[in-house]
This record gives structure tokens, C-alpha cells and sequence, in this order.
């Protein structure tokens, strides 16, 4: 491979590449008119599987099997594109669809095709609105160039895209929760299996892909599967988007091969910790990861599908939060707990109920109105959570809790230690 | 035909148009938007005129508003300016960012300046991590993001509000 060959973030290599006429100039939509009109559906699905792309939204699920799932049975097929970008310290999607609109559009159209769909919807987080309606600009001129529409290329496949905005909702990004929503419901997440590629939007077959997995696509049917599978390791095919923010130097989108180290990304590419300061802990994953000790074993560690486990994270939407030796996982985690307990969809129990009252300890922890039973209490109510929800959420919000208690205890015991002796005195009203 | 229909007819059959005819609920968050564009919350009256347009009660409607912390169900300033301090942004010092611009604007978070022009929000991610501190402008016609801030960039956005809402103090 090429030193630093962009992929996803080609913009920046490429200038006005959201610009129609460039992007075609760079061989943009080849990809898509070459499947319509000289390959079967199924072919396309085969060259996505045999690339070993997978899901970059966050669960890393293999994207030619998901699409291979769709039930032939059931018509029509619709593909949703998840544009909710909203795990804080992920914003990565933000930047290829500004930037790099079209190569994100053609990749929605080849996963259409793929699957036989007609109509695919863009789901937007509501605080998107600007970039919706560019997409809608980018989307009208497709259709005027005849790159969407009816009967395109002179055969019998036709697709429209619609652009669908959310309104602030962190639950729409889960995918059984985003497709309520783009049915005018709440967006609460459904009982699964059936998965959305037996039984997704309005009941039909649907595929939900993140937008930057999606973006993936047009290079991976140009190029070739072996081509992508030039970049990253042997299960973590490819390059893909880390999005660096937190105590650093240089945050910002960093494109890289799968496999990538932490301390590469943090120290070369992000310039290190600011102030002289050393990283503490690294939470991979957003707001949703466990605390990473950021020791020299965890900074070596590849960043990739199968090895962030092994140092008690996920990788997820590779969303890279730095902390330093400033940082208090008190107050750390205060913070997590709070943004979920506001994001609860409010549908299962130990999820709305927990996360309350976990936001209850962890502000009586961090004003160091707590004794060492309220952290007990605090894990234990983590523990009700995890397991017991319909959606990942409720897992999520105890990862930074359960793993801050465990890997960062001092901090903890410094903050109940000078806890005061409460006199609970209670007035009838 | 009700008076959200008159108002905006071609708008709302353009949206309606891109979903299946029988699957009309879809479109109550973008009728929505339409409708909060009148006074910046959604009325009483808007709630049953959007139940009507797509054939749901007004209950389920309000529900839609309740659920999603775009849609207001009450009266606010004309901007909405909204902080995330969430965590990324807490680390580059979105917490104290927000506690000044609300000192500056003599308000509480929350809470609507004098003049009624600016409600100021703590809000969640916005995906703007890497240029905190961040806010975004809730108008009632649109959505705009101001990164990388300073407690004077804030307030020069604010004056320029202030200037072209008749109130130049």
C-alpha cells in the first residue's frame, strides 16, 4: 500500500472532491454504473464479503454477510444509512459527508442495488440539519444527471434517496431504535432477533449501515476485495476513521489502517498530551468504553477489532477519548453517567431506573458526599443493569463505572475518605 | 384542510411524497420542524394539526415532542444557544465556558436573557469533540454550529443578535 493513502477521508488528498464533476473525474460512480449494468446484485454483496469490511458504526459486524441476510421472500427492501452520529467523541461521519458527500452517496447506491432495494432513506441526527440539506442539493443533481431515478442507464433499476432528520436523540443510532423513529415513533429500540434483514423498516427486509462503513464500498468494488485487505490486519480489514479528542495536542479525524497503534495515533499523529501532562486513560470506544489504564501494554496495543479486548475495552466506533493525570474518574464518570441517564429511551427498567440512580451516587461521589458503601452501592447498580436491557445502552453507561471503580480505585477511596459523617435529618412537611 | 396545511402545502406534500402512502406517520418529525417554525415550540393547536395531517392523535403527536429534545413544547428566547459539556468537551473546558457565558448573559442555564432574545442550554454531544468548546444556534428556522469558541466569540454573536433584533445596547 501506499504511505497515507486516504480511503474514506480522500478530500483531503483530492480538492473539491465534493464536487460533482471531481468526484466523477476521479472514477466517481464508475463503481456504481459498472454493478448496475454489468453486474448481478449478489456479486456486489460477494466483493463487500470477500473485502472483510466491517461494520464501523460500532459493532464491527461483518457488512457483505449483513447484507447477505436480507430475506429474498419478503418485498420491498429498503437500505437506511445510520447518519445519528452521536457516541460523544465520535465525529467522523460529520466529516465524510461534508467532505466527501458523493463517495458516501455512492456507497448507499451499491449497498441499494446489492440488495435489491429501490428506496433508501439517510437517517440524520437532528442537530445535522445544514449537512441534510446538502445532501439534498447533492441528491437533487443525481437525479438530474441520471445517476438516481427510474430506469437508470437505460435498464430496469431505479433508487431514490431521502434524507430523514432525528431531532437529538442518542438511542436513534441503535438501529432497531432508529427505524421506530423514521416511522414516526419513539425511538426505542425492538425486541431482537427478527433483525432488520428479515424484519426492519415498516416490517420489511432492511439493511442499516453506519455512513462510514458505507463509504468503504465504492473503493472496495472499484479496487477489489484484495485490495482492501492490503490495509489493516487479517480480521480488521482496511483503514478506518479514529476520531482523537480529549486531553491531546492535535484532536481530529486521523484516517489509518486497522492495527494502528495507540501510542501512534495519540503521540505521532495527535502530538501527545498537552501541558507537559501524561495520559492517564483511554477510552477507545466514546462515552460507551471502559477506562483503558493508558500503561506502555495498552499503548501498543493494535487498534483493531481483536485486539483492543485484550487491554478490557472494545474498539466500537474507534472513537478515541485521551485523559490525563489531571483527571478524576469521579468526576469522569459523573459526567458518563449523567449522558446516559439523559439518553435512556426510558423503555427498560434497569436501564431508566438505573442510570438515575447511578447519576444520584456518582454526584454525591464526586462532592465527596460519599462513603465507601456508596461505591458498593454504585457497582451494584451497575451489575442490575448489565445484561438485563433490551439494547446496549444500559451496558454502556456501567462500562465506564465498572471499569473507573475497578482500574482507577484510589480515586475513589481519596474521594470518600474525605467524606464528611452525614447526619440524615429528615423534616415532615 | 387545516391552517398548517394552507400555510405550507407544497412543503408538506413534498415530504409527504417520500414516504409510502400508507406509512404517513413517518413524516411527524419533519411536520414537525414545519410547525415549530411558527413561534420556536410546538402549539396545542399544532399538535392536533399534524395528528390530522398524517392520521394520528394528538396524544401520540406530543408524545413525538416529548421524546426528542429538538422539539419544544414551550416558549424559549429566539435563540436557543445550546453548550454541549459533555465529556469530550469537558476536557478542553466546555464546563467553564458555559458557567462564563452564563455570568456574561446574566442568566441561569436554562433560563431566557431580560430581553427574551437567548435561552442558554447545556446540551449532549453535538460531534464537534475536537473543536470544544462548541454551542449550537437553535433558530426557529434552523440549525448552526459555532466551534471553537471563546466567551467573546459568544458574545459577539450574541451582540450581532441583539443588533439585528432592534436592540443595539
Amino acid at each position: 500500500m501506499a504511505d497515507n493513502e486516504l480511503i474514506l477521508l480522500r478530500h483531503r488528498q483530492i480538492q473539491n472532491l465534493d464536487q460533482l464533476p471531481i468526484y466523477r473525474q476521479n472514477k466517481g460512480f464508475e463503481s456504481f454504473k459498472r454493478a448496475v449494468t454489468s453486474m448481478k446484485p449478489e456479486e456486489v454483496t460477494e466483493v463487500v464479503k470477500a473485502s472483510g469490511l466491517r461494520g464501523r458504526g460500532g459493532a464491527g459486524f461483518p457488512t457483505g454477510q449483513k447484507w447477505s441476510f436480507i430475506d429474498p421472500k419478503n418485498w420491498p427492501h429498503y437500505v437506511v444509512a445510520n447518519a445519528d452520529e452521536s457516541e460523544p467523541g465520535t465525529f467522523k461521519d460529520r466529516e465524510i459527508m461534508e467532505s466527501n458527500p458523493f463517495q458516501f452517496l455512492e456507497g448507499v447506491m451499491l449497498c441499494a442495488y446489492a440488495i435489491g432495494a429501490n428506496v433508501a432513506y439517510i437517517y440524520l441526527r437532528g442537530e445535522f440539519w445544514q449537512l441534510a440539506a446538502e445532501l439534498d442539493k447533492h441528491i437533487e443533481y443525481l437525479e438530474r444527471e441520471g445517476l438516481l431515478g427510474d430506469k437508470l442507464f437505460g435498464g430496469k433499476y431505479g433508487l431514490r434517496i431521502y434524507t430523514h432528520l432525528g431531532a437529538g436523540a442518542y438511542i436513534c443510532g441503535e438501529e432497531t431504535a432508529l427505524l421506530e423513529s423514521l416511522e414516526g415513533k419513539l425511538g426505542q429500540p425492538r425486541l431482537r432477533p427478527p433483525f432488520p434483514p428479515s424484519f426492519g423498516l415498516y416490517g420489511k427486509p432492511t439493511v442499516v449501515n453506519n455512513v462510514e462503513t458505507l463509504a468503504s464500498v465504492p473503493l472496495i468494488v472499484e479496487r477489489g476485495a484484495q485490495w482492501f485487505r492490503g490495509f489493516g490486519t487479517e480480521k480488521s480489514s482496511g483503514t478506518k476513521v479514529f476520531s482523537l479528542c480529549g486531553n491531546v495536542e492535535k484532536p481530529g479525524n486521523y484516517e489509518l489502517p486497522l492495527g494502528t497503534t495507540f501510542r501512534e495515533l495519540i503521540f505521532e499523529h495527535g502530538g501527545g498530551i498537552p501541558g507537559g501532562r501524561k495520559v492517564k486513560a483511554i477510552m477507545p470506544a466514546g462515552a460507551s468504553s471502559s477506562l483503558i489504564v493508558a500503561d506502555d501494554k495498552a499503548l501498543d496495543t493494535p487498534m483493531d477489532y481483536e485486539n483492543v479486548p485484550n487491554v478490557g475495552a472494545q474498539l466500537g466506533s474507534a472513537s478515541i477519548i485521551v485523559i490525563d493525570d489531571s483527571v478524576s474518574m469521579d468526576w469522569l464518570i459523573n459526567k458518563t453517567v449523567r449522558f446516559f441517564k439523559h439518553e435512556s429511551c426510558g423503555k427498560c427498567t434497569p436501564c431508566r431506573e438505573g442510570t438515575y440512580w447511578m447519576h444520584h451516587l456518582t454526584d454525591r461521589i464526586h462532592q465527596s458526599q460519599a462513603t465507601w458503601e456508596d461505591v458498593i452501592l454504585l457497582q451494584d447498580v451497575a451489575n442490575g443493569i448489565k445484561g438485563r436491557c433490551l439494547c446496549a445502552l444500559g451496558d454502556f453507561a456501567t462500562e465506564a463505572v465498572t471499569s473507573g471503580i475497578q482500574r482507577f480505585r484510589s480515586d475513589f477511596e481519596t474521594k470518600t475518605q474525605a467524606a464528611p459523617i452525614q447526619v440524615e435529618t429528615r423534616v415532615s412537611s | 384542510m387545516n391552517a398548517l396545511q394552507e400555510r405550507y402545502s407544497q412543503e408538506i406534500e413534498r415530504v409527504l411524497a417520500k414516504y409510502p402512502a400508507e406509512q404517513k406517520r413517518s413524516a411527524v418529525m419533519p411536520l414537525l420542524y414545519i410547525a415549530q417554525r411558527e413561534t420556536g415550540y410546538v402549539t396545542r393547536e399544532q399538535l392536533d394539526q399534524v395528528g390530522e395531517i398524517i392520521g394520528i392523535s394528538s396524544t401520540d403527536v406530543a408524545s413525538i415532542v416529548g421524546f426528542y429534545t429538538l422539539y419544544h413544547d414551550a416558549p424559549g428566547g429566539k435563540y436557543r444557544l445550546q453548550v454541549c459539556n459533555d465529556l469530550p468537551c469537558a476536557l478542553r473546558g466546555a464546563d467553564q465556558f458555559l458557567d462564563k457565558l452564563c455570568e456574561r448573559l446574566d442568566v441561569e442555564q436554562g433560563g431566557t436573557t431580560a430581553d427574551g432574545l437567548v435561552t442558554v442550554e447545556a446540551v449532549m454531544c453535538l460531534a464537534a469533540c475536537h473543536r470544544a468548546p462548541m454551542l449550537q444556534v437553535q433558530s426557529r428556522t434552523e440549525i448552526s454550529y459555532h466551534e471553537d469558541q471563546t466567551v467573546d466569540k459568544a458574545m459577539q454573536l450574541v451582540d450581532s443578535w441583539r443588533k439585528a433584533n432592534g436592540n443595539g445596547r
